[in-house]
């Protein structure tokens, strides 16, 4: 029972905790721009993708220093700040030389995602160019906080417990972020601007909030969580320009699905996401195997899906909640 | 079309003449060929775009779409393969759509009594079992046959023609699915889901062996023109080719892929002929109406919702029958090839370069596009192989920056689209 328990936590709670949080981030990225600017950001991908290249090179840079005081933590935390920086200075030259024109214009909504696709197209042309197409690893320090072979150790089960030092820092940092966005929009002066400002803009405009001063803080905390999102992403798994282009969909998928432009929604959208997609494709058949006397066990692996289709499942879990909820499971703004 | 109009396309001609000349004949003929396919996806998109303001994001999917059409209508069948499971396969297919049918009965038939979700969950779950009793084995067997030659079903050994017409077919009966489910969201909305749906065609392609080979590929797809090894070895060709003073097996490379060239024109000249006339009947007036205002056109009486399926279902159609073309023209079908940059965004790029809602213009912007994403790569090369001469040709900033002018052409094309956005958003050719 208790190894059953184990080896689902090991293979599915903890893999989809970690996934969930940086998924959770990145809708959180794409549902900002959604309530503040009204367009769906196809860029967001690429602009994580841009932003864990500096954290790359920022990395490399510190391991040539020989900078290493944050061990067994990896190096590439102590090079974020630095490319959370890069990346607001990014966005922030992009919205001057792009976006701003189209917002000055009123162009409709759709004008400006078909910008954003341009966008997309140079950044990942950019990072392509600069890095290569090749996989980046970048991570030093300790792998393991628990492995598999010492949980088993200390507990005496059959079956151990693995977890990833990265797992946690993609967990912890999520939470953080997640924290001060809300302590950001809930309880400071820009943050409530910026909530009144996507809630009703001619309304905030009359109580003289300065569109300018938003939407320059809307990108700063879309920079930011890029760049940590970004970042954790390519320690966790690898850094690869065209992977990170197809984050953009599980992304969006998360962020339509709470709803686009709440944020709490963008949250549970992440988790919901990467549950489904971690449990529907996993193996149950280890599980099955420690909960019921071995005659019962089924032949087959007991997985719904297989792991082919990993990324259709947010598909469709997408186009459902576009049928049945077109709002997403928090009323954002849809229509 | 205006003077200036006419001076774009000449423009196009001299630019493929220029390749001709100084790159070589060969290579000028493949890129029409591939810019007359390019013609045509962007012409389709011009219908759901131009037409009818329809943030179509999917033509991926309808494009890999026209490819199947290619494998199942021209393959030769397994005969081995049909034997080990083939029809296991279809039955366990049937058995999936009677459950999607099913189900949709028993929830309009119960939902509003007590047990409606429950029965239907109880329903599916035993749909879904009987569905992989059946699939499983069955696609185990037909993978075990052969599986380094075939270990797929194969296709009905028609000529490969009749595919183009299939392919479009089978694309506008997918869109008509899809339509069903995702038009009526607000377009951004529409964007995302059509993005997804493609990926997921993509991926049942990439993944189901058993109908498409997956990642193995179909190869050696029949074609409609003959081959360059026949052409060489008969009489009267050799005659020819001597008396035009080219030598026999580039001319015969350049004869099959001018055939190939008229052919594609033809189709080409058939659909813009019928967009054309589309576009200024009072249905394409319609449609334009329905497009500038919505709310307006459906006070007037017009079925919005019926109208946007139809001229969704039309644009993916010639995506189909454009998907199909250049499967046949490569002679193979690739499922993990089709990627949503080259395949769906480089398209939007056309058609908004072009001109949308002009069909000369997403024409013209299929041509010139396609020119320049083949071209941006060798220009970029030389380019930076100029500039960076001084340095040694073994320092490292050299040699990276001469690897990555591969990939200057997604900079390039993000650059084109964002530039004629801005300062000519109504495109080259500008709707009249």
């Amino acid at each position: 029972m208790l190894d059953a328990a184990i080896v689902l936590a090991n293979f599915v709670v903890i893999p989809a905790l970690s996934y969930g949080s940086l998924l959770a981030l990145g809708a959180l990225g794409v549902t900002l721009v959604y309530a503040v600017l009204r367009f769906a950001n196809f860029a967001h991908g690429d602009t994580m993708s841009v932003a864990t290249m500096m954290a790359i090179y920022c990395t490399w840079w510190l391991q040539s220093l020989g900078i290493d005081f944050i061990r067994p933590l990896p190096t590439a935390l102590l090079a974020i700040p630095f490319a959370a920086l890069g990346t607001v200075g990014l966005l922030l030259v992009i919205d001057r030389l792009v976006y701003r024109h189209y917002r000055q214009a009123k162009a409709p909504p759709i004008t400006l995602v078909i910008v954003s696709v341009g966008v997309m197209l140079i950044l990942h042309g950019l990072s392509r160019m600069i890095i290569g197409v090749d996989e980046q690893r970048f991570f030093d320090g300790g792998r393991f906080i628990v492995s598999a072979g010492e949980f088993k150790e200390w507990s005496g089960l059959k079956e151990g417990l693995a977890i990833k030092s990265t797992q946690v820092i993609a967990i912890v940092s999520a939470v953080t972020l997640m924290a001060y966005l809300f302590y950001f929009l809930q309880r400071t002066r820009t943050g409530k601007a910026m909530r009144a400002f996507a809630d009703n803009e001619e309304l905030a405009l009359l109580s003289g909030i300065r569109p300018q001063k938003i939407v320059t803080s809307c990108w700063i905390l879309v920079a930011v969580l890029a760049a940590v999102s970004g970042t954790v992403y390519g320690l966790d798994k690898v850094y690869k320009p065209f992977t990170y282009f197809q984050l953009l969909l599980p992304i969006f998928a998360a962020a339509v699905v709470g709803g686009m432009g709440s944020p709490v929604g963008a949250i549970l959208g992440g988790y919901l996401i990467a549950f489904s997609e971690i449990g529907l494709t996993y193996a149950f058949k280890r599980v099955a195997g420690h909960l019921l006397p071995p005659s019962w066990v089924p032949d087959g692996l007991l997985q719904l899906i297989s792991t082919d289709y990993k990324f259709a499942v947010s598909f469709t879990i997408l186009v459902a909640v576009l049928l049945l909820r077109p709002t997403g499971l928090f009323r954002g703004q849809a229509s | 079309m205006s003077g200036r109009d006419r001076v774009y396309f000449v423009l196009c001609l001299l630019l493929i003449i220029g390749v001709g000349i100084f790159q070589s004949w060969n290579v000028a003929l493949t890129m029409i060929n591939f810019a007359l396919i390019s013609a045509i996806l962007s012409l389709g998109l011009n219908i759901q775009w131009g037409f009818g303001g329809l943030f179509n994001v999917g033509i991926m999917g309808f494009v890999a779409l026209g490819g199947l059409a290619v494998v199942v209508v021209s393959a030769p069948p397994v005969e081995e393969a049909w034997r080990a499971g083939g029809w296991r396969v279809l039955s366990a297919l049937f058995v999936a759509v009677l459950a999607i049918g099913g189900s949709l009965f028993v929830w309009k038939r119960w939902r509003p009594k007590k047990y409606g979700a429950v029965s239907l969950v109880v329903f599916l779950t035993m749909a879904f079992v009987l569905y992989r009793f059946l699939f499983d084995p069955a696609v185990l067997a037909i993978e075990k046959v052969n599986p380094a030659l075939s270990g797929f079903l194969g296709g009905f050994n028609l000529p490969v023609l009749l595919a183009w017409p299939v392919g479009g077919l089978l694309a506008a009966a997918a869109a008509m699915m899809i339509g069903h489910i995702a038009l009526g969201l607000r377009s951004d909305y529409l964007a995302i889901a059509t993005l997804a749906i493609a990926e997921v065609l993509v991926a049942i392609l990439k993944h189901e062996e058993w109908l498409t080979r997956g990642v193995k590929n179909v190869t050696g797809l029949p074609r409609p023109v003959p081959y360059e090894v026949d052409l060489q070895q008969s009489i009267w060709f050799q005659e020819w080719a001597s008396q035009l003073g080219i030598d026999g097996i580039e001319a015969s490379s350049l004869t099959v892929k001018l055939c190939y060239m008229v052919l594609l024109i033809i189709v080409l000249a058939l659909i813009f002929t019928l967009c054309q006339r589309a576009l200024n009947s009072p249905w394409g007036r319609m449609m334009r109406a329905i497009r500038d205002n919505e709310r307006a056109a459906s006070v007037m009486g017009k079925d919005v919702k019926r109208r946007h399926l139809q001229i969704f279902v039309l644009g993916s159609a010639v995506f189909g029958i454009a998907g199909a073309m250049m499967t046949t023209l490569d002679g193979q079908f690739i499922p993990s090839s089709y990627q949503p940059l080259r395949f769906t965004f480089l398209i939007w790029i056309m058609v908004i370069v072009g001109g949308s809602g002009n069909n000369w213009g997403a024409v013209l912007g299929g041509l010139l596009i396609w020119f320049l994403w083949i071209q941006v790569e060798p220009i970029g090369l030389a380019t930076i192989d100029f500039l960076t001469k001084p340095l040694h040709p073994t320092s490292p900033l050299r040699v990276h920056l001469i690897d990555s002018a591969a990939h200057m052409r997604y900079v390039m094309m993000g650059l084109f689209l964002l530039l004629v956005l801005r300062f000519r958003p109504q495109g080259l050719i500008p709707e009249r």
